[in-house]
């Protein structure tokens, strides 16, 4: 038995121990790679900072000019008008998808996200090559004495381009979110008085909030860091603005002064979504396990829901998909060289596939901290992680360029640097994903697995990974699509020589070769909807 | 002297809400079940978290089967420390069949025997196939004992495990449950916030308040001689009398009363009285008056207002009805001696 001094000796003696427990420990791993993972994130940001410091007065001046202003005011405009418009879209979809007996459901919940594997820029194009002057729908209303369309370049056509290929993102959290949460909640709002539309206000949409922000952040961040849509509809937000200034000039101090302005926007919306989180935790069931909900009838508002529905298939995939249809038609027909098509698909294909797995392995030791280990320097990890989908790709891309030329010659134009890239732009994506699936794991089932004698790793293979796997593959999903479009940094960071489908896409719309864009740009669209359409199934599965 | 089974000693850990601990000591003897009781927020779960190891203690030691498993030679980490847990919620592994949850602590080349012998002791064999959600409550937390048991843990806990019960369960459970921790004499720590529940459970009863224990005993003794005034409100319903120590016993307002602990003469104290100790019947010439009756069935629980406005409860069989604003005479004879305290707070 011990005795008195011994307890005393045991306070002093505690912190070395403490540290080697720490050190052998699973959370002492984990701090270990994260805390690397924040390093490489940052990467980019030391560069700007670089750039900056090295510019003087020229740098302030622009800093503080007008021409700055009006570019931040359109940028978070457009932001704010896409989000939001995302989230009424999105989650009245993935409320009817999930839950109710919308007509043809299956087909909508695979259909919905699909608009996700549009590229921007091929959206941006399709939509001018149909609303644009002299375009398709004037061309068809001509005979009818239409002579002008409404303007679609600037706010009103970024602002369609973005909401219709965008609200996937929030769709998809949201859905995720929904088909994990307990019915017995609304079950008890419904027993507690409330008919259907409070509960789903009070009940249900509180539930979803971590989803749904963390959906709906994605959002606004692809919104301030897209390049493609906001060129081609002439709508000078940061990043296009940055793009003119590196082309129009060599010196890219100008450029690395607008993405810092456009880095420290994205921390402030970052600070707001921390304050606005919360301190609720979102445990699933309490008492044993997750009944499957209850599907909802509609009623009369089966067809207008079916319509709804078949409205925004229709904006988003469709009607893309049918110009580009009509494009390779044209191409056939004048002779196109299609050739290159498969070697670049075979690229595009690898090098996605690879960002999607090591962004999965560097995200999980950051979500597993910043839910199960909460604390300061966890969450300035996860906001770390947060802040990376606010660079650019553009800028990514130059300061990877910058660090390979000068630090890293061996990687300079490397598959490595490549995939660097993708790991700085992606990360974030894959942590929101895997935090809210993390979220609503409750901690007790970790607890009980520790106590029945299995190690942190034991428990996270046989208990974690199988609760939240959903989540993953949503994360992972996400990557790869975004990466198989994804252009500034496979543009400026592949080897010499190595083309994608996106980059064959953006040389031939360069080149205003629509119809040469059209065919990879229609393989990119199938190729990127098999994971998508497999992951709505297992989906439907573990609802169903 | 029997085996110490687990040792908490001078345990500290701080937190900025409820549930800190300042100096925790607590002791439980190998094969009992000690049935840990307290109020809300008094740090009753961060005590658990502490023992199974998920928490690491800001200061203190833990000793469990004769092994430190927290103090100057380090952490054992959670999964090889032998403690057993059944939580609250049950934890069941939701992705899990009911035998697969309990083979997920066995080791071992065949564990399916284990998890037959561990079934048959819930008496769930029948249901080995069944996924959680598929079971009634009393059957979960059947299955979240076989389950923590499995292993042969040094000690057991258990979270409020009859909690998420309903009251006609609650009791059957309560027996099956102390029948197989007798039967395999198997070391527990049970945490409640239920007197009763402690008193029929508990070999021996700690109370918690406060970040630390109060008491330690029996339930005969915790509940006859408190150590302290708030284990003799928690573990029954108390009204505390003020009076004057005299030769011949403790002089309070409804009469002389005979202390069962030492106390110094002419000292000013409050005498614990419990409503069973207390009877009433109907006086016209009293001052007290009966304000209220509590039904609960078998008993009337009576709040009496004695003439110096002070509160007192008297418990009486349920044919014993007493309309209010009756006055009534309060008669003393517990044939015992009862607890003072010092030190009037009136």
């Amino acid at each position: 038995m011990a005795d008195s001094a011994y307890v005393g000796r045991s306070a002093a003696s505690n912190g070395l121990s403490r540290l080697r427990a720490w050190w052998v420990s699973l959370p002492g791993v984990l701090w270990i790679v994260g805390f690397l993972v924040a390093l490489v994130l940052l990467l980019p940001v030391a560069y700007l900072l670089l750039r900056a410091l090295g510019a003087g007065d020229a740098a302030w001046q622009e800093l503080v000019s007008a021409r700055t202003a009006r570019i931040l005011g359109r940028s978070l405009w457009l932001a704010f008008c896409v989000t939001l418009s995302c989230a009424l879209l999105a989650v009245p979809l993935a409320w009817l998808t999930v839950r109710s007996d919308l007509p043809l459901r299956r087909m909508w919940a695979v259909l919905t996200p699909l608009p996700l594997v549009i590229p921007s820029y091929v959206g941006a194009y399709l939509m001018i090559s149909v609303l644009g002057p002299r375009g398709l729908l004037q061309h068809w209303l001509e005979p009818l004495g239409v002579q002008r369309l409404p303007d679609i370049y600037g706010f009103r056509g970024a602002f369609l381009v973005l909401t219709l290929l965008s609200y996937p993102y929030v769709l998809l959290s949201t859905r995720v979110a929904l088909s994990r949460m307990n019915p017995a909640m609304e079950e008890a709002s419904r027993n507690l008085g409330s008919g259907p539309w409070r509960t789903f206000w009070r009940v249900t949409l509180p539930q979803l909030r971590p989803g749904l922000v963390a959906g709906g952040l994605l959002v606004t961040l692809y919104v301030l860091r897209d390049f493609g849509a906001v060129s081609l509809m002439r709508y000078s937000t940061f990043t296009r603005a940055i793009y003119l200034q590196y082309q129009s000039s060599f010196d890219r101090t100008m450029a690395a002064i607008l993405a810092l302005v456009l880095v420290l926007i994205t921390l402030i919306i970052l600070a707001i979504e921390m304050r606005t989180r919360g301190r609720a935790s979102y445990y699933g069931g309490d008492v044993g396990s997750v009944r499957p909900a209850v599907t909802i009838r509609l009623g009369h508002w089966r067809w207008p829901s079916c319509f709804f529905c078949a409205a925004v298939v229709t904006l988003g995939l469709f009607m893309p998909a049918g110009v580009l249809l009509l494009w390779l038609v044209r191409g056939i027909r004048i002779g196109v060289d299609f050739s290159s098509l498969l070697g670049a698909a075979l690229n595009s294909l690898v090098t996605s596939g690879a960002a999607a797995g090591l962004s999965l392995l560097a995200a999980i030791p950051v979500a597993v901290l910043s839910v199960r280990h909460a604390g300061r320097a966890s969450g300035i990890m996860e906001r770390i992680a947060y802040s990376a989908f606010a660079l650019p790709g553009m800028v990514v891309a130059l300061a990877l360029v910058f660090f390979g030329a000068k630090f890293a010659r061996p990687l300079y134009q490397t598959m490595a640097m490549l995939l660097l890239g993708y790991l700085i732009l992606f990360l974030p994506q894959v942590v929101g994903a895997l935090r809210a699936a993390l979220l609503q794991l409750s901690p007790s089932l970790e607890h009980a697995a520790r106590t029945l004698g299995r190690g942190p790793l034991g428990v996270f293979s046989t208990i974690t990974l199988p609760l939240t796997w959903p989540g993953m593959v949503a994360g992972v999903v996400l990557v790869f699509l975004t990466a198989m479009k994804e252009l500034p940094v496979t543009l400026m960071l592949s080897p010499l020589g190595f083309s994608t489908l996106s980059t064959s896409v953006w040389s031939a719309v360069s080149e205003a070769f629509f119809a040469l864009a059209a065919a990879p740009a229609l393989l990119l669209i199938l190729l990127s909807s098999l994971p998508m359409a497999l992951l709505v199934l297992r989906e439907r599965e573990t609802i169903a | 002297m029997k085996e110490i089974a687990v040792q908490c000693e001078g345990l500290v850990k701080t937190f900025e809400d409820a549930g800190a601990l300042s100096g925790l000591n607590l002791l439980v003897l190998k094969g009992e079940i000690m049935a840990l009781i307290g109020p809300s927020g008094c740090g009753k779960t961060t005590l658990l978290r502490l023992i199974t190891g998920v928490t690491e203690p800001d200061a203190g030691l833990i000793v469990i089967g004769g092994k430190p498993v927290v103090g100057p030679s380090g952490l054992v980490p959670p999964e090889r420390r032998r403690v057993g847990m059944v939580f609250q919620n049950y934890a069941l592994f939701p992705h899990l069949s009911v035998a697969a949850n309990v083979a997920y602590g066995l080791k071992g080349p065949d564990p399916h025997e284990k998890v037959r012998a561990m079934l048959q002791l819930v008496n769930l064999v029948d249901h080995a196939n069944r996924m959680p959600h598929e079971l009634s409550g009393g059957e979960q937390q059947r299955v979240a004992l076989a389950r923590a048991l499995g292993p042969q843990p040094d000690v057991l806990l258990l979270d409020e495990p009859f909690s998420n019960l309903d009251a006609g369960q609650r009791v059957q459970v309560r027996n099956e449950v102390r029948a197989i921790l007798r039967m395999g004499g198997t070391t527990a720590i049970f945490v409640t916030h239920h007197q009763e529940e402690a008193l029929f459970m508990g070999d021996r009863v700690a109370v918690q308040n406060q970040g630390r224990i109060e008491q330690t005993g029996t339930p005969d003794e915790v509940f006859g001689n408190p150590a302290t005034r708030f284990v003799a409100e928690f573990m029954g319903e108390t009204d505390f009398l003020p009076g004057e120590v005299t030769s011949e016993g403790v002089q309070t307002e409804i009469g002389m009363l005979q202390p069962s602990n030492e106390i110094s003469m002419g000292a000013q104290v409050d005498v614990a009285v419990r409503a069973d100790d207390v009877y009433i019947s109907p006086d016209p010439s009293s001052g007290a008056i009966v304000l209220a009756r509590e039904f609960r069935g078998m008993v009337n629980v009576y709040r009496v207002r004695l003439p110096s406005g002070r509160f007192i409860h008297s418990l009486q069989r349920h044919t014993v009805q007493i309309a209010p604003a009756t006055p009534v005479r309060v008669i003393m004879e517990p044939g015992h001696g009862l607890t003072c305290f010092s030190g009037s707070q009136s």
